[in-house]
């Protein structure tokens, strides 16, 4: 065998009050008829995905969030992170929905766990893969949006390429069954 | 908020649900009430002391070790009650099985062989062995089923091989390796090589007989038979030497320092003698439900994936079925809230968050491992156990199915 896994060990995972309520709960679930964003971060293979549904409006003093909505493949706290940000978002206006960090989603959800900290990581990393891409389809670019991505939209996409790289490696070695 | 509140404010949101059934046996289970009861004396009635003073406490307390020993070494064929070391755990019986033999033979340098869906507790100490003392340890791929394919064993054994440790059923995918096999192509490759084995998810599931098999050690755990948590045995056949990897004052066990933990030896032995009556039929009780249970989620719930054989080889107790589109640790939760207690191979729930190695090693993607859910049954399950889970779990997946952003 030449491909020694990282090996799992379990972990303790005391979730808030507020993940489980969210879990069992869960708002602005499903898809959004009249979104004009539809954004996804992570993937089945790194075992969470988010898909973001958004409806940006313009008004006179600028763009907002009129509506959001998920779905979400992945844990408990997962679901909760998605669920929470919609209700964090909706009504905003982008600019200010752009600065909501993970360490916010978190707190709101009464302290994630250390190890899923991803969570709400993915959950925004969605948000601002879906912000860059409204930009970039009405062909504007806000003077607050950086170019650099942020740590949040780094993070996701080295999850997402982590995979590849590990599906190609297995492939080049003749195991896996891609 | 500390961690304790938190999970007492966790709890309260979770709340009781009117029915409760543990599938989870795989980790740690309940201990019944007559295990229970065979305990309670020793803690402060007889037994209560040092199995090597000289008093009648002690004297009391060596006798339940001596019987357990006894029942437990008659129950795998050992020829000797001293062929049998209480340990503190199944993972400290595996330590002092693979830590302690390549400890006492330092310097020889070759070849350590496991599978590659052992337990943590063989690979690591396998791998810390190779980097203290310089083996090297190799792990054999198993099959889509997890069998180690004999065949290709044979390219793993030889006069280099020290060591070898494979499991005698995987605790994760129920699979029963052919290990009479393996152990004559070990010992007919290198008659040298000390063969250890994993019997913690076989012990009470299939027969076992260490002489017709061969095997040098073999490690047991208490609480995978419903025995108190915390006592593990290892059988060590006579005039194979180990020398105990944890150091301190040694009393009945001269490979494993540390009093001996009596009561719950004593409940141990209990565990012991319900398991091995009525053996047959006990098994046979389990294996329909396990049936029952499979066929009860392949025909209610679509896409899904029956992880490990599906035939003779399968033990018993194991059911373990990949949901696709879901996550698996979301899943354990949702079920959790109705009552119906499971754990995950998925990442999210565990420290690294990659998925259980075991369903990798099959040759599971990462999403169909993420989805993973295993139940472990006994013979403390009823029908209507199974009738609740069968009637809890299609709605649970559907409803993670329709919040998943991974659809079909
Ligand atoms: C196959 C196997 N080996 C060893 C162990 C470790 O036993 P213990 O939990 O007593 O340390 C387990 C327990 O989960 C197991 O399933």
């Amino acid at each position: 065998m030449l491909l020694v896994f990282r090996l799992s060990s379990r972990i303790p995972l005391p979730y808030s009050p507020k993940v489980l309520e969210i879990f069992r709960n869960p708002r602005n679930l499903g898809p959004l008829e009249d979104a004009n964003v539809v954004e996804m971060a992570g993937s089945p293979a790194c075992g969470d995905m988010i898909r973001l549904y958004l409806k940006i409006v313009h008004r006179d003093d600028g763009d907002y969030i009129e509506k959001a909505s998920f779905e979400s493949y992945g844990c408990a706290a997962n679901i909760a992170a998605a669920s929470i940000l919609t209700d964090m978002i909706i009504g905003k206006k982008v600019e200010d929905a752009w600065k909501i960090s993970w360490k916010q989603i978190s707190d709101e959800l009464g302290g994630l766990p250390p190890i899923k900290y991803h969570c709400s990581i993915l959950a925004v990393g969605a948000l601002k893969r879906g912000i860059r891409a409204y930009y970039k389809q009405i062909g504007y670019n806000p003077p607050w949006l950086p170019k650099d991505l942020t740590v949040e939209e780094r993070q996701v996409l080295e999850e997402e390429e982590m995979m590849e790289r590990y599906y190609k490696a297995m492939k080049a070695l003749g195991g896996g069954s891609r | 908020m500390s961690i304790a509140q938190k999970v007492r404010e966790l709890l309260k949101s979770h709340g009781t649900p009117s029915k409760e059934v543990y599938f989870d046996l795989e980790n740690s289970g309940f201990v019944p009430q007559e295990v229970v009861e065979a305990m309670m004396p020793y803690f402060n009635r007889i037994g209560y002391g040092h199995p090597s003073i000289t008093h009648k406490p002690g004297w009391e307390a060596l006798e339940v070790v001596y019987e357990t020993k006894e029942l437990l070494g008659k129950t795998i064929g050992a020829s000797d009650p001293d062929e049998i070391v209480f340990t503190h755990s199944g993972t400290e019986a595996n330590n002092l099985a693979i830590l302690g033999y390549l400890l006492k033979n330092r310097g020889r340098k070759g070849k350590v062989v496991v599978s590659s869906i052992e337990h943590l507790s063989v690979i690591f100490p396998a791998q810390f062995a190779s980097e203290l003392f310089g083996f090297k340890t190799v792990l054999v791929p198993v099959d889509s089923e997890g069998f180690v394919d004999p065949e290709l064993f044979k390219l793993y054994v030889d006069k280099e091989t020290v060591f070898v440790s494979i499991q005698m059923v995987n605790h994760e995918i129920g699979t029963i390796q052919k290990l009479k096999e393996l152990i004559d192509i070990a010992k007919s490759a290198n008659p040298d090589i000390v063969f250890h084995t994993d019997a913690v998810d076989a012990y009470g599931w299939i027969p076992i007989d260490v002489k017709k098999l061969g095997v040098d050690m073999l490690t047991i755990s208490s609480h995978k038979i419903h025995g108190p948590r915390g006592v593990g045995a290892l059988y060590i056949r006579k005039g194979v030497e180990v020398e105990p990897p944890i150091k301190g004052q040694l009393s009945v066990e001269k490979n494993w320092p540390g009093v001996e933990n009596v009561p719950l030896i004593a409940g141990f032995k209990k565990a012991i003698e319900i398991m091995f009556s009525n053996f047959d039929y006990r098994v046979e009780y389990v294996r329909k439900l396990r049936d029952k249970l499979i066929k009860g989620i392949t025909s209610s719930v679509p896409h899904t994936i029956i992880n490990g054989p599906l035939n003779e080889y399968r033990v018993a107790n194991n059911v373990n079925v990949s949901f696709l589109f879901i996550e698996g640790e979301a899943l354990t939760v949702e079920l959790s809230l109705h009552g119906v207690y499971v754990s995950s191979g998925s990442a999210c729930s565990s420290r690294v968050l990659e998925p259980s190695h075991v369903l990798l090693a099959i040759g599971r993607k990462h999403e169909e491992a993420h989805g993973s859910i295993l139940f472990k049954l006994s013979h403390y399950h009823r029908e209507e156990d199974i009738d609740y889970a069968l009637e809890v779990i299609p709605k649970a997946v559907e409803r993670l199915r329709k919040i998943s952003a991974w659809k079909q």
